[in-house]
């Protein structure tokens, strides 16, 4: 299904952050958007997923055609919207077993039962991609985690939850580079031609290990500049200077 | 104390979950003894009349009113909701003028009913020693597995205790709670009936636990009951109780006194899952006496009333004696729960621990009261409190007032104290991977109480994860 966003205008307390965004990710491609901080990248990460910190004053988001901002926000994770957050909340004395299996029971028709035994043969599995302990399915859910373990946790919910349009918001902040690496070959193991990818990132690194087939960059609040994975070396060579020169290629 | 759990299947569990709505029902009233509206001498004397009580016992409960006409409110430091309870409107004897069955075949059928719905008489089937229903002021039944009562276990209840075996009874009842301990413990004393009396002999470890239920099932009713629980030297109970009642709309209220005595390397749990609809007052005493290398532990989670003021103690009379209290509250809406801990070091190397979760949701208030009491005297005592208290929105209260007296400088304390709330970025994230917002609620409230549920026995921590899920529905929105 692909992400269609039109126009999109949002503001937090009054204050314009989304400025007329325009992207449309189709079933089967890896985008990245990069920029500088503050450009919005990660308030559209949110707005997508359905955060109320945000007022959408205009565009639509869509989702295989469906309108994402009528929904809530489990709904939205329900039809298929997966984010992996920058800085994972933590939820002390919730265990991660009983946490992806209660996002997962949340996704079964009324009356019925998750099988128990196949979860955990599933979860497992997951886990050794994700080179991740047995003992951290009985840890609560990030708490006491380092930055590493947030992230291949994160990694390991989405693999779990096999949603159709994932987005990572600055997913290789703070990972060294074992666990980029390890991060990336989960992400590459769930690339299919049915699940589209937004991968927001600051550094051209995490490009190295998990391919993008566009590269967008924004910039206060737009999408300025788009192109194939070329782009992002360029930006690693030359910065962003070139967005303060007015050199903009709107996409 | 552990006990095997692990031949409790899954459909078992479910058949022993009781919920909040499960209790909201009562039948028409059936009572040959009824000792009329208010408080008085002539009360005091149906009951004892009815009863046949010894003189010994007619005299205590005369005095027991005298105390608590005497003795003030105490909305000093209490809350003035105390004030709405009109002493004069109370019922306070109910009773059909039957003694307790030993067979549930032999109940009235109405009050079978009652405890089927409430799934009392399956939990005995289950895994339970010896339980005892009480349906408004008595005991409807009574009964412990017979190899129990051959290795001289008693399990009947207090009036049944006083007669019968007065020569155990006698020398504690009254002990560790004397009448004048506060208002409601004087009360209890003047009108009290039904609860259970225990003893354990020496060296017996009872492996399954002993359960009581209380029902009330009328309308502007009091239920008194009194226990006294006895483990003698080097033996280990674990003691159950629940309550629930119909929710009517008059005030209900819930006044027990519960005596424990662990004598010499003894060890006492006791369990309660306090369910009262949001009418009833629940004003009760629980306190323990310690001998020597004994134990005894409390384990209390209070979700229902409207008002619950319960501070179970510990007074370790003997070296080396322990006292525990691990206390979870829920206060919802209309709700006050008013909890805490006593514990009374009053022997050399006694060690206290003290753990208290609060949960307060809406407009719901719930308020910690520890007392820790050392004197100079002694030597190598220690205590650890630690409350937590969850706040789910801004208009829900929490307070603490812990008083931790030690003289001497020969103990070892600590005290920490927490409040958080369920953050916005916390439910998100439940939220954004597809949990809806109350069940996400309730997943955040259960991992908060985790660590304390796991010490309730497994059938215990199911029911109460499935309260607090139902407490959490509706809360949000």
């Amino acid at each position: 299904m692909s992400l269609v966003i039109k126009d999109l205008h949002a503001n937090i307390d009054e204050t314009p952050i989304l400025k007329g965004v325009n992207l449309e990710i189709p079933k089967g491609e890896v985008h990245a958007i990069m920029g500088p901080n503050g450009s919005g990248k990660s308030t559209l990460s949110k707005i997508i997923a359905g955060h109320d910190d945000y007022d959408v004053k205009s565009g639509t988001v869509t989702m295989g055609g469906v309108n994402l901002l009528e929904m809530d926000v489990d709904e939205r994770s329900r039809a298929g919207v997966f984010l992996a957050f920058q800085y994972p909340a933590e939820v002390p004395g919730v265990s991660n077993a009983n946490f992806i299996r209660a996002a997962l029971q949340a996704r079964m028709p009324d009356g019925e039962e998750l099988d128990a035994v196949a979860y955990y043969k599933n979860l497992y599995s997951k886990m050794d991609v994700l080179e991740m302990d047995r003992k951290f399915t009985s840890r609560a859910v990030n708490e006491g985690f380092s930055g590493g373990e947030k992230k291949r946790n994160e990694i390991l919910q989405m693999m779990m939850l096999e949603p159709k349009c994932c987005i990572l918001d600055e997913t290789d902040s703070g990972l060294d580079i074992d666990a980029l690496k390890i991060v990336a070959k989960g992400v590459n193991a769930m690339r299919s031609e049915e699940r589209g990818f937004l991968v927001i990132t600051h550094y051209q690194r995490l490009l190295d290990y998990i391919q993008p087939d566009h590269v967008h960059v924004m910039s206060d609040g737009q999408i300025v500049k788009s192109g194939g994975k070329e782009l992002a070396l360029e930006l690693e060579e030359s910065g962003y200077d070139f967005l303060k020169e007015g050199e903009l290629v709107n996409s | 104390m552990s006990y095997d759990t692990s031949t409790i299947d899954q459909e078992t569990q479910d058949a022993i979950s009781v919920d909040q709505a499960k209790g909201d029902f009562s039948f028409p009233e059936n009572h040959k003894f009824d000792a009329g509206v208010g408080l008085s001498s002539d009360t005091v004397d149906y009951i004892s009349n009815v009863k046949d009580d010894p003189d010994w016992v007619r005299e205590f409960r005369h005095k027991g009113l005298k105390t608590f006409l005497d003795k003030p409110m105490p909305t000093n430091w209490a809350t003035k909701d105390l004030e709405n309870i009109d002493f004069d409107k109370i019922r306070y004897y109910l009773s059909d003028g039957q003694k307790p069955k030993r067979s549930w075949d032999e109940v009235p059928p109405e009050v079978l009913e009652t405890f089927e719905r409430l799934g009392v008489p399956e939990q005995e089937r289950a895994f339970l020693a010896g339980v005892e229903a009480q349906y408004d002021s008595e005991a409807a039944y009574s009964n412990v597995k017979e190899e129990l009562e051959k290795d001289g276990v008693i399990f009947v209840n207090s009036t049944e205790g006083l007669k019968e075996h007065e020569e155990i009874f006698r020398p504690w009842f009254g002990k560790v709670i004397p009448t004048g301990d506060n208002k409601f413990s004087a009360l209890n004393s003047a009108v009290f009936s039904g609860g259970s009396f225990i003893y354990i002999p020496k060296g017996l470890k009872v492996k399954h636990p002993l359960q009581a239920y209380f029902r009330i099932n009328s309308e502007n009713f009091g239920q008194f009951e009194r226990t006294l629980i006895i483990a003698d030297e080097g033996s280990e109970v674990m003691y159950m109780e629940g309550c629930t009642a119909p929710k009517f709309e008059t005030a209900t209220l819930h006044s027990a006194v519960v005596e424990l005595v662990a004598m010499k390397d003894a060890k006492i749990q006791y369990i309660t899952v306090q369910n009262w609809s949001s009418n009833v007052f629940n004003l009760v005493t629980k306190r323990g006496m310690a001998h020597e290398d004994a134990e005894i532990r409390w384990i209390d989670c209070n979700i229902g009333s409207r008002l619950t003021m319960k501070y179970p103690g510990v007074v370790m009379k003997g070296e080396r004696a322990r006292g525990e209290v691990i206390s979870i509250a829920l206060a919802n809406d209309g709700q006050h729960q008013d909890t805490g801990a006593k514990m009374i070091h009053a022997a050399d190397n006694t060690t206290s621990n003290v753990i208290s979760k609060s949960i307060s949701v809406g407009e719901g208030r719930s308020t910690y009261r520890g007392q820790v009491h050392i004197p100079k005297n002694l030597k190598g005592c220690k205590n650890n409190t630690e409350c937590d208290a969850l706040l789910i929105n801004s208009h829900s209260k929490t307070d603490t007032y812990p008083a931790i007296t030690v003289r001497g400088n020969q103990h070892v304390t600590q005290h920490e104290a927490s409040v958080s709330q369920v953050s916005e970025e916390m439910l998100f994230y439940m939220e954004q991977r597809g949990i809806p917002e109350a069940a996400a609620m309730s997943l955040a409230v259960n991992g908060f109480i985790n660590e304390l549920a796991q010490e309730f026995p497994m059938e215990y921590s199911v029911e109460l994860k499935r309260l607090v899920e139902l407490e959490m529905e509706g809360s949000v929105g």
